[in-house]
């Protein structure tokens, strides 16, 4: 467990070897580029098919909807950056992975089984921020570098830079691992033992 | 980072009454994102202690947020949620109902532009956003009166849509009794799992019509964490629920651990012989929340 030696450093973008090597339970902070998208984000990658200027290979995804407040040289500042429940953009991870070329998805509440299929297959893991933090993970936002589709505001495409970002958890990695499933399972099978605890008798269904 | 310091409105009188009101609430607004009760900070901080390995890593960033929101004035979470406000009306002091939800409203909308807040509220077909926090019907007002009470009492919960999207009802029958209560509750709870940012607080509404099932469970996430419901048979509900529910492992952010709530609290009203509603509100583990007392002479006194 990574708790033993401290969180991994690791720098942007991601490369494969380093990818295949983070296991569940590992602990990280980041620096470098992390990408801030949310629904309307994917919706515009790949239900409409668009692109922007911008390598994304080996990047980082961000699951948020920031606040931010315009400066007048048309730049922004980050008001309150947080993070949002992954699962709405489930269904976007595996284009995410193979068609973006993305590493690393960060988010909350984790994502599903078919997501967990799709690290597994193209070499991706998913990486957990604690949820509600937000102040604290705003401060380590550097500098917003770059706003994509700006249509879409607050859910473009945002180019943040950050440094010591997390602590990040590996949650979800490229050996198809899943906290989600394996705390879900366990809490599944500790409800017939809860049900006896308070009285209630539960017939086979 | 600039912080937005908030400028509070300590006083008032008839003649600026809801000029002020409007001003309360922006405060108010600001306060619940940016200042968490004591009760959840104490709830925290006991946590921290209680877990070990990574579970006690994720209850250390959460004592950090609450210390950096302190420190920078910065939101906790940068879901501004959707304004929900319990007003109780001391039947001796004097408002006109009316004026005063304006006010609350308008108070929501000037404390988004203000302090530069994510407009979170649309319409709930066109997804149209007005960038004020506001719309149709939102914020919510729950409005009590107090026979006798001199005072206005205003407290805002900006819920936040991780948690408030788990939210379950279910029209019991009788013959389910208190065991289906309490079997609905935990499968709510495992059904949740990491998605309301466990530890939680869980709200069970018991009885009532479905609409007032649904609010009482609601109001009961108000409750400070550590008070027990005052009736005996309601508070050992509360208390065998909260300890099965930390049996089953869910843990701080649904990862694992101890902690996957600080307090179950229920809230009831009678209800219709064939009938046995149970309702489930869950609140995340920052339980945001604030209050402003106005009272006779004019002061105004704000607390959680």
């Amino acid at each position: 467990m990574a708790t033993d030696t401290g969180p991994k450093r690791l720098g942007t973008p991601l490369d494969s070897e380093t990818v295949a090597s983070l296991r569940v339970g590992d602990e990280l902070v980041i620096d470098g580029v992390i990408w801030g998208v949310r629904d309307a984000t994917l919706i515009r990658f790949f239900d409409e098919g668009r692109r922007v200027p911008a390598d994304l290979r080996g990047g980082i995804f961000l699951h948020t909807a920031p606040s931010v407040r315009r400066r007048p040289d048309s730049g922004f500042d980050p008001v309150s950056v947080g993070t949002t429940t992954s699962m709405r953009m489930d269904r976007f991870t595996r284009s995410c992975l193979a068609e973006l070329g993305i590493a690393a998805i960060v988010g909350k509440g984790g994502l599903s089984d078919e997501s967990s299929a799709a690290f597994r297959e193209h070499n991706g893991v998913y990486l957990s921020i604690v949820g509600g933090a937000a102040s604290v993970q705003t401060e380590q936002i550097e500098q917003i570098e770059d706003v994509f589709w700006p249509d879409l505001m607050p859910e473009c495409l945002w180019k943040f830079r950050v440094r010591d970002f997390g602590p990040l958890f590996v949650t979800m990695d490229s050996t198809g691992a899943s906290s989600y499933r394996m705390v879900g399972e366990q809490a599944e099978a500790r409800l017939a033992a809860a049900y006896r605890a308070l009285g209630i008798e539960v017939s086979d269904e | 980072m600039t912080s937005s310091t908030t400028e509070l409105t300590t006083t008032t009188s008839a003649a600026t009454l809801y000029e002020d009101l409007a001003e309360i609430s922006s405060a108010l607004y600001k306060k619940a994102l940016t200042d968490l009760p004591p009760d959840v900070r104490g709830a925290v901080s006991a946590a921290q202690n209680r877990e070990s390995g990574l579970a006690r890593r994720r209850l250390d960033v959460m004592v950090n947020a609450i210390g950096t929101s302190d420190r920078t004035g910065i939101i906790v979470c940068q879901d501004t949620g959707i304004c929900v406000f319990f007003v109780r009306i001391g039947t001796e002091f004097a408002v006109n109902g009316a004026r005063l939800i304006a006010a609350l409203r308008d108070g929501i909308a000037r404390a988004t532009v203000r302090y530069s807040l994510r407009s979170s509220i649309v319409h709930p077909l066109t997804r149209e956003n007005d960038q004020s926090n506001t719309g149709r019907g939102v914020p919510v007002v729950h409005v009590d009166f107090v026979d006798g009470a001199d005072n206005l009492d205003i407290l805002l919960l900006p819920k936040g849509s991780g948690s408030e999207n788990m939210s379950f009802l279910k029209m019991l029958t009788p013959a389910d009794g208190q065991a289906g209560i309490k079997k609905f509750v935990l499968d709510s709870v495992v059904a949740a799992g990491p998605k309301p940012c466990p530890p939680t607080v869980v709200g069970i509404g018991l009885g009532g019509t479905a609409d007032e099932c649904a609010a009482l469970a609601k109001r009961a996430t108000l409750r400070p964490i550590g008070e027990p419901h005052p009736e005996p048979e309601i508070a050992e509900l509360e208390a065998g629920l909260l300890e099965a529910i930390n049996q089953l492992g869910v843990g701080p952010q649904g990862l694992g651990g101890v902690t996957t709530s600080f307090a179950v609290h229920a809230e009831y009203a009678y209800t219709h012989i064939s009938m046995n509603p149970v309702a489930v509100n869950i609140q995340c583990w920052r339980g945001e929340r604030a209050r402003a007392t106005i009272h006779a002479d004019g002061r105004v006194e704000y607390g959680y």
